[in-house]
C-alpha cells in the first residue's frame, strides 16, 4: 500500500494532560475514500487524538501526514487548510444565528465592508443539492432538529472543501432511522472521494458501517480490524480488554402494587409550549418502566416535574396512594423517592462539597444528621465511611472533595446516597452516560436489584441497548407524548426505533 | 499534608502542625496582595512627589501610634467588621450585596431617630432597641434587592447600587427635614443628639461597639459552619441547581441571606451612630459600600478573615487623617492602596506566580456572575 | 418549529417584531408634536436637554453592549468614565486644546478598557469582582490626584449645522449641538452597523454566544474579546470626556455619580442592541431633563426625591426587563482553550 493512498497518517502521537497520558505513541492510518471507525470506551483517547488531528490540541510528540505528504498541523485553520473538517459531539453551531451565518463563520463572503450573505447562501444551496444534504440557509439553528443541526455540521465542513471528515459520536442523538438516514450520506460522500474518520462507543454501528476499525484503550491503540474479521463479542473484548457480559443477567420481573401513578400529565416550557401532552402511566413495585426516546421529547421536563424540580399545567401526579404536590423535592424525597439525574455535575453533586456532605445532600436537615437546625458532623462522618465502603467508591477518604473523583466514582457517590435511604420509586435518568463498562455493569446490578427489592423503577435513557436490556416493560416517548406501551420481550429493536421516530403502532406492519 | 493524612492523624502534635498550616494557607495571599499594594502605593506617592516612608510612617503612627490612636482604629474598624460580615456572608450564597452601603445608612439613622426620638427608657433597653432597629431597618432595606432578584432576575449589583444613592437621598431628606436638628444655632442637616440611655459606650478606651462587632462575627461563623440555614446558604451560592434537586428553597434562601446581611450592615450603621458619632450626620461614613467589599474579599469571604482585614481598613483610615496632617498626602491615596489590595487578593494567580505558592485546591470557588440575566 | 423552514414576506415579520414597538414610537412622537403646539420653546428645550443628558448613558450602553455581546461583563464602565473624565480634564488644562484633550479621555478609556480585558479574559478573574476593582481605583486615583483651583480654556460648544439646525422641532434638538453630541449619534449607527452586517460584528457576537464554536472556525477568541473590550472602553472614555469637556467644564470628585451603572440599565433596556439603547438613553435623558422642569413648575416635592427619579428608574426597568432579555450565551464565562 503506497503512501498516496493514504488520505490521513499521524505517527507517534502522544498528548499528557496534568495526571493522564491520554495519547499513547498512537500511530493511525486513513485510507482514501473510505470509512474508518475509531472505537473505545469513555476516556480511552479518542476524542484527544481527533482533537489533535484538528488542531484544537497540539501535540507533546508526533508527526502527522496529509496525502503522504509531511503536515504541521497547530490550530483548527491548519487543520481546516489541510482538508480536515470536524463535527463534533456537542455541535459547534451558534444557535442563534442562522444556518448560512454559521456555515460562514471564520469564512466570511464580504462585499466590501458587509457581509454578503446573499452568495453565501446561494453557494450553500448549491453544496447541499448536491451532497443531498438539504439544508434551508435562511432558517435559525435553534429551531431546527437535531438531526438536521448534524447536517449544517457536516455542510460547514463541504463549504471549506473537506476532504477528511472526522465525526465525533454522531448517532448519540439520533433516532434509528436518522442513523440509516446519516449512514447514506456517509456512503454518499466517500463516493465522491471524502474519507471519514467515525468515533463512536457503539458496537452494532461499527460493524455496519465501517470499512475499517482501529481499537483505543486507555490512551493506546490495541489493535486493528475489519468487520469481516470479528464481530461484537470480539470487539467488546479489545475495548475492554476483557470478557465483557453484553446483557445484564436478571429474574423475570414479579410486579405488585402501583407505586407511581401519573394521570393526563401536560407540562409547559417557558414560552407556553407543550413538551409533555397529557401522558398517563403506571409503575409498580418490583418491575422497570423504561422510557425510551431520543433527548429532546420531553423526558427531561418529565423527570423535573416527577421529581418536584418544576410543575405542572395539569394532570396528577400520585405516590403511595397520596397525590403529590408539584415543586416540593423534598416532600417526595421523605415520601420515599430516589433519583439518579441525568447531568450528576450541575444536579447531582456540589463538587467542591466533601463526599461525606454530598451523601447527605438530601437529608441533611433531618435526625441524626441534623437536631434542630444544629449539624451533627460525627453522624455525616460515620454514614460516609459506611457507604463508601458499602458502594466501592474509589477515594483516599470520604473528606475529599466530590470534584476529585472520576465520573464513574461520582456517579457511585449519588447512587450511594439515593439508595442508601429506603427506596419506593426510583427515577434512573440515563444513569450510565459517559461512563466506563465497569461503571455501566455496576449501576446495571444496582437497578436490578432495587427492583428485586420491591422497588418501582422509572429507567429514562437514550441507549436503546439499555433499556432494551434492563427495562419490564417500555414506554416510547415522541413529541411529548406516549406512543406505546409494552412488554419488553413484545417489541424488536427496529419496532421501537420506528416508534421514537414518530410512527403509530398501526402504521407498521407486524 | 495530604487528606489522608490529615483525617488519620491523632497526636496532638500533629494536628497543632496540621492548625498552623491552615492558618497560613488562608492568609498567604492576602498578606502578600497587601504587600504588594503597599508597593505601587509607594511607587505611587513617590510619583506624586511625597516620601512614602514618611507618608507610611505617619500613616502607621496615626493608627496604633497611642492608645487614643488605637481606640480610633477600633472605632474606625468596627462599622467595617460590619460591613465585611454582610457582604461575606451574601457572598456565601453567591450574592454581590454591594448595597451594604445604603442598609448601613438606613441603619443609622433608624438608630438615631430611636436614640432621640423615644425618651424616658432605661439604657439596658435604650440602647439594644436602637440597635434592633437598625437592625431592622438595614434587613427590610437588603430584602428589596433580594426580592427584586426571586422575583425578577434583576442583578443586584446593579440594583443594590441605584439603592445605595436611593438610601443616600432619603437619608438626606429625613436629616434635612422632619428630622433635623431645631436646637438652637444649628444649620447643618443632621439629627438632634441621642439621649445618653442610647449610647454605646466605650470601656477602658476599647469601644464596645468592637465587642459586638466579633460577637457578630463569631455568630456569623456559626451560622455558616455549624446549621443546617449555613448549608443551604452556601449549597445556592455553590451549586443553585444542586441546591433545588436537594430540596432547599433557593428564592427563600436567597431573601433570606439578603435580610440577615441587611440586618448586619445595619447593626453596622447604628453601632456608628450609638457608640460614635451620637446622631446621624449624613456623609459620616461616604464610600463604606466598596469599603465592605474589599474587607471581605480580603477576608477571603470567612467571618474570620473579616476581623484582621477591618482593623486594617480601619487602621488605614484613622491613620490617614494624620498622614494628611503631618505629611500634607491627600487622604484619598488610602482609597487607591485598597483597590490594589482588592485587585491582588481576587488575581491571587498573580500573587501565587510572583511568589511560586501552589493552590491548595479545597478553595470553594463561587461565581458572582452567575445570575446575571439568567434567572 | 415549522416556518423556519420557509421564508416569510419579509413586511409581515417586520410587523411581526417591531410591530409593538412602532405603534409606540408613534404614539410618542404624536405627544411630543402636541406638546410643541402648545409651548414650542419648553418643548424644545426640555428635548434638547433629553439628547444631552442621554449622551454618556447612550455611550456607556455603546461600551457596556460591546462589551457583553464579546461575552465579557463591564460593570467597571462608571470607572471607566470617572477616569477619563478626569484625564480629559487634566488633559485639557495641560494643554489647552480641546482636541486633544478628548484624545487624552478616549485613550484613558482604552487604556481601562485593556485593564479590564486582561482581568476577565487573561487572569479569568470574576468579571463582577474585575469591574469593582476598576470602580475603586477610578475613584481613589481620581480623588487622590485632584487638585481644586485648576484653570482651563472651557468647553466645547454648540455647533450648529446649518440649514438643519433651521428645521422647526428637530433643527435645534438634533442639529445644534456640540462635538462629543453628534459623535455619539453616529457613533450609534456605526456600532449597529457594524456589528450587524460585518464579518468583524458576526465575529463578535458569535464570540460572546458559543465562544467554543468559533475557536474551532479558527476565530481567536482572546483577540476578539481584548478588542472589543478595549474599543468599547474607548467609547466610554468618550463618554468622561463629555462631562468634563462638554457638559460641565470642570472636574469634581465622583462627578459619574452612578451614570455607568444607569448605562447598564439603558442597554438592557435596548437589548443589547445600539439603536435600542439610543432609544432607551433618550427616555433617560427625558426622566433627568424632568426633574429640572418639575423643580421649575414649583412642584413642591423635596429636592432630594426629585433626585432619586433616575435611580428608581433603573430599578424599574431592570425589574421589567431583565427576565424578558436574552443575554449572550457566553456572557461572563472567561474562555478556557482547552
Amino acid at each position: 500500500m503506497s503512501d498516496e493512498t493514504l488520505a490521513l497518517e499521524v505517527r507517534n502521537i502522544t498528548k499528557r494532560f496534568p495526571g493522564v497520558l491520554a495519547n499513547d505513541r498512537v500511530d493511525f492510518k486513513l485510507r482514501k475514500g473510505e470509512i474508518h471507525a475509531l472505537l473505545g470506551e469513555n476516556g480511552a483517547g479518542k476524542s484527544t487524538l481527533m482533537n489533535v488531528i484538528y488542531g484544537l490540541y497540539s501535540p507533546d510528540e508526533g508527526e502527522f501526514f496529509i496525502d503522504g505528504q509531511r503536515a504541521e498541523i497547530k490550530n483548527p485553520h491548519d487543520a481546516i487548510h489541510a482538508g480536515i473538517g470536524m463535527v463534533h459531539q456537542h455541535f459547534m453551531l451558534v444557535p442563534v444565528f442562522s444556518v448560512a451565518e454559521n456555515i460562514i463563520l471564520g469564512a466570511e463572503t464580504v462585499k466590501g465592508i458587509s457581509l454578503d450573505l446573499r452568495t453565501a447562501r446561494r453557494r450553500i444551496r448549491e453544496l447541499s443539492h448536491e451532497y443531498g444534504l438539504d439544508v434551508d440557509p435562511r432558517a435559525i439553528v435553534e429551531d431546527l432538529p437535531v438531526g438536521i443541526q448534524q447536517r449544517v455540521e457536516i455542510v460547514k465542513a463541504l463549504y471549506r472543501n473537506a476532504k477528511i471528515l472526522v465525526l465525533d459520536e454522531p448517532t448519540a442523538v439520533l433516532t434509528p432511522q436518522e442513523v440509516e438516514g446519516l449512514f447514506r450520506v456517509m456512503r454518499q460522500l466517500t463516493e465522491r472521494g471524502v474519507s471519514i474518520i467515525f468515533i463512536t462507543h457503539k458496537l452494532k454501528e461499527v460493524l455496519e458501517i465501517s470499512d475499517s476499525i482501529t481499537v483505543m484503550r486507555r490512551g493506546v491503540v490495541v489493535g486493528s480490524t475489519t468487520p469481516a474479521e470479528t464481530d461484537e463479542q470480539g470487539l467488546a473484548e479489545m475495548m475492554v480488554g476483557r470478557e465483557v457480559l453484553l446483557q445484564v443477567e436478571k429474574e423475570p420481573a414479579q410486579p405488585k402494587d402501583v407505586v407511581l401513578s401519573v394521570e393526563d400529565l401536560t407540562i409547559h416550557d417557558e414560552r407556553g409550549v407543550d413538551v409533555v401532552r397529557n401522558i398517563s402511566f403506571e409503575v409498580r413495585s418490583g418491575e422497570i418502566l423504561g422510557i425510551a426516546g431520543v433527548q429532546g421529547n420531553g423526558q427531561t421536563e418529565l423527570v423535573e416535574a416527577l421529581t418536584g424540580l418544576r410543575g405542572a399545567a395539569s394532570g396528577r401526579v400520585t405516590l403511595n396512594g397520596e397525590a403529590v404536590p408539584f415543586e416540593k423535592p423534598r416532600h417526595l424525597t421523605e415520601a420515599g423517592l430516589s433519583h439518579i439525574p441525568e447531568d450528576r455535575q450541575k444536579h447531582g453533586l456540589v463538587l467542591s462539597y466533601s463526599i461525606a456532605d454530598n451523601l447527605v445532600l438530601n437529608t441533611y436537615y433531618q435526625p441524626p444528621f441534623a437536631h434542630h437546625g444544629r449539624r451533627d458532623f460525627q453522624a455525616v462522618a460515620e454514614n460516609a465511611e459506611k457507604l463508601v465502603e458499602q458502594f466501592d467508591v474509589r477515594t483516599p477518604s470520604p473528606m475529599v472533595p466530590a470534584g476529585n473523583l472520576s465520573g464513574g466514582n461520582q456517579q457511585k457517590v449519588i447512587v450511594a446516597r439515593e439508595l442508601s435511604r429506603p427506596v419506593r420509586l426510583l427515577i434512573a435518568n440515563q444513569p450510565t452516560r459517559g461512563l466506563d463498562v465497569g461503571s455501566i455493569e455496576y449501576i446495571h446490578k444496582q437497578i436490578i436489584k432495587e427492583r428485586d427489592g420491591g422497588a418501582a423503577v422509572l429507567l429514562i435513557s437514550a441507549e436503546l441497548d439499555e433499556v432494551k436490556s434492563l427495562a419490564d416493560r417500555i414506554a416510547v416517548m415522541y413529541h411529548g407524548e406516549l406512543v406505546a406501551v409494552v412488554q419488553a420481550d413484545e417489541i424488536s429493536k427496529s419496532e421501537l426505533g420506528l416508534l421514537m421516530a414518530g410512527s403509530t403502532r398501526e402504521a407498521m406492519t407486524h | 499534608m495530604s487528606a489522608e493524612q490529615k483525617a488519620t492523624s491523632n497526636s496532638g502534635q500533629h494536628q497543632e502542625r496540621g492548625w498552623l498550616y491552615k492558618i497560613w494557607q488562608q492568609v498567604n495571599i492576602p498578606l502578600a496582595a497587601v504587600f504588594f499594594a503597599l508597593l505601587i502605593g509607594a511607587v505611587l506617592l513617590v510619583i506624586s512627589g511625597a516620601n512614602p516612608i514618611q507618608a507610611y510612617a505617619a500613616l502607621f503612627d496615626g493608627a496604633f501610634g497611642s492608645m487614643t490612636a488605637l481606640g480610633r482604629t477600633l472605632e474606625k474598624a468596627t462599622p467595617l467588621i460590619f460591613s465585611g460580615l454582610a457582604v461575606a456572608f451574601a457572598f456565601k450564597a453567591g450574592l454581590f450585596n454591594i448595597g451594604a452601603q445604603g442598609q448601613l445608612l438606613f441603619g443609622a439613622i433608624t438608630a438615631a431617630a430611636i436614640g432621640f426620638g423615644v425618651e424616658g427608657l432605661p439604657a439596658y433597653i435604650h440602647a439594644p432597641l436602637a440597635l434592633l432597629g437598625g437592625a431592622a431597618a438595614g434587613a427590610l432595606y437588603g430584602a428589596i434587592p433580594g426580592a427584586l432578584k426571586v422575583y425578577t432576575g434583576a442583578h443586584e449589583v446593579i440594583t443594590t447600587i441605584m439603592l445605595n444613592y436611593i438610601a443616600i437621598n432619603i437619608t438626606d431628606y429625613l436629616a434635612d427635614g422632619p428630622w433635623k436638628d431645631t436646637s438652637a444655632g444649628n444649620i447643618i442637616a443632621r439629627t438632634p443628639e441621642i439621649h445618653e440611655t442610647a449610647r454605646i459606650p466605650a470601656i477602658a478606651g476599647i469601644p464596645l461597639g468592637f465587642g459586638l462587632a466579633i460577637l457578630a462575627a463569631i455568630l456569623v461563623w456559626w451560622i455558616l459552619s455549624r446549621t443546617t440555614l449555613g448549608f443551604d446558604i452556601r449549597t445556592v451560592g455553590l451549586n443553585a441547581s444542586a441546591a433545588r434537586y436537594a430540596g432547599i428553597r433557593v428564592g427563600f434562601t436567597i431573601i433570606l441571606t439578603m435580610v440577615l446581611s441587611g440586618a448586619l450592615a445595619g447593626i453596622g450603621g447604628a453601632v456608628e451612630t450609638q457608640g460614635v458619632v451620637g446622631r446621624y450626620q449624613p456623609g459620616f461614613n461616604a464610600g463604606l459600600g466598596f469599603d465592605g467589599i474589599t474587607i471581605a474579599l480580603l477576608g477571603k469571604t470567612s467571618p474570620f478573615g473579616v476581623i484582621p482585614a477591618a482593623i486594617l481598613v480601619g487602621a488605614m483610615r484613622a491613620g490617614a487623617s494624620n498622614m494628611q496632617f503631618t505629611a500634607g498626602i491627600a487622604k484619598e491615596i488610602v482609597d487607591v492602596i485598597q483597590a490594589l489590595m482588592l485587585f491582588f487578593v481576587s488575581a491571587d494567580m498573580v500573587v501565587r506566580w510572583i511568589f511560586r505558592i501552589r493552590e491548595s485546591g479545597e478553595e470553594e470557588k463561587i461565581t458572582l456572575s452567575s445570575g446575571w440575566g439568567h434567572q | 418549529m415549522q416556518n423556519s423552514y420557509s421564508s416569510i414576506p419579509t413586511w409581515k415579520y417586520f410587523w411581526h417584531r417591531y410591530g409593538l414597538l412602532t405603534g409606540f414610537g408613534i404614539f410618542i412622537l404624536a405627544l411630543i408634536l402636541f406638546f410643541y403646539f402648545q409651548d414650542s420653546e419648553k418643548t424644545i428645550a426640555v428635548l434638547a436637554a433629553s439628547v444631552r443628558h442621554s449622551t454618556p448613558l447612550v455611550l456607556g450602553a455603546l461600551c457596556g453592549l460591546m462589551n457583553e455581546r464579546a461575552g465579557v461583563i463591564n460593570i467597571g464602565i462608571e470607572g471607566q468614565m470617572l477616569m477619563a473624565a478626569f484625564m480629559g480634564y487634566m488633559v485639557n488644562v495641560w494643554t489647552g486644546n480641546l482636541y486633544i484633550a478628548i484624545l487624552g479621555g478616549v485613550l484613558t478609556g482604552a487604556v481601562m478598557g485593556l485593564f479590564h480585558a486582561f482581568m476577565s479574559v487573561t487572569l479569568k478573574l470574576d468579571q463582577i469582582i474585575g469591574g469593582t476593582v476598576i470602580n475603586i481605583l477610578a475613584l481613589g486615583l481620581t480623588g487622590y490626584f485632584y487638585q481644586t483651583g485648576l484653570t482651563t480654556e472651557g468647553k466645547f460648544t454648540a455647533i450648529p449645522l446649518g440649514p438643519l439646525a433651521e428645521i422647526p422641532l428637530i433643527g435645534p434638538v438634533l442639529f445644534d449641538n456640540p462635538p462629543i453630541t453628534y459623535a455619539a449619534i453616529v457613533l450609534v449607527f456605526v456600532v449597529q452597523f457594524v456589528l450587524f452586517r460585518t464579518k468583524w460584528g458576526l465575529r463578535t457576537r458569535a464570540v460572546g454566544e458559543h465562544p467554543r464554536a468559533a475557536d474551532t472556525v479558527g476565530i481567536n477568541v482572546y483577540f476578539m474579546r481584548y478588542a472589543n473590550v478595549i474599543l468599547g472602553g474607548a467609547i466610554a472614555g468618550l463618554a468622561g470626556a463629555f462631562l468634563t469637556l462638554e457638559a460641565v467644564g470642570s472636574f469634581e470628585r465622583n462627578m459619574t455619580n452612578g451614570r455607568g451603572f444607569i448605562a447598564l440599565a439603558v442597554m438592557l433596556f435596548g437589548k443589547y442592541t445600539p439603536l435600542g439603547a439610543w432609544g432607551a438613553a433618550l427616555f433617560f435623558g427625558f426622566t433627568t431633563a424632568m426633574q429640572t422642569q418639575l423643580q421649575f413648575a414649583g412642584i413642591n416635592v423635596p429636592h432630594q426625591f426629585i433626585g432619586m427619579i433616575p435611580y428608581l428608574t433603573t430599578i424599574l426597568v431592570l425589574a421589567g426587563f431583565v427576565g424578558r432579555t436574552r443575554v449572550p450565551a457566553a456572557d461572563g464565562v472567561p474562555y478556557e482553550k482547552e
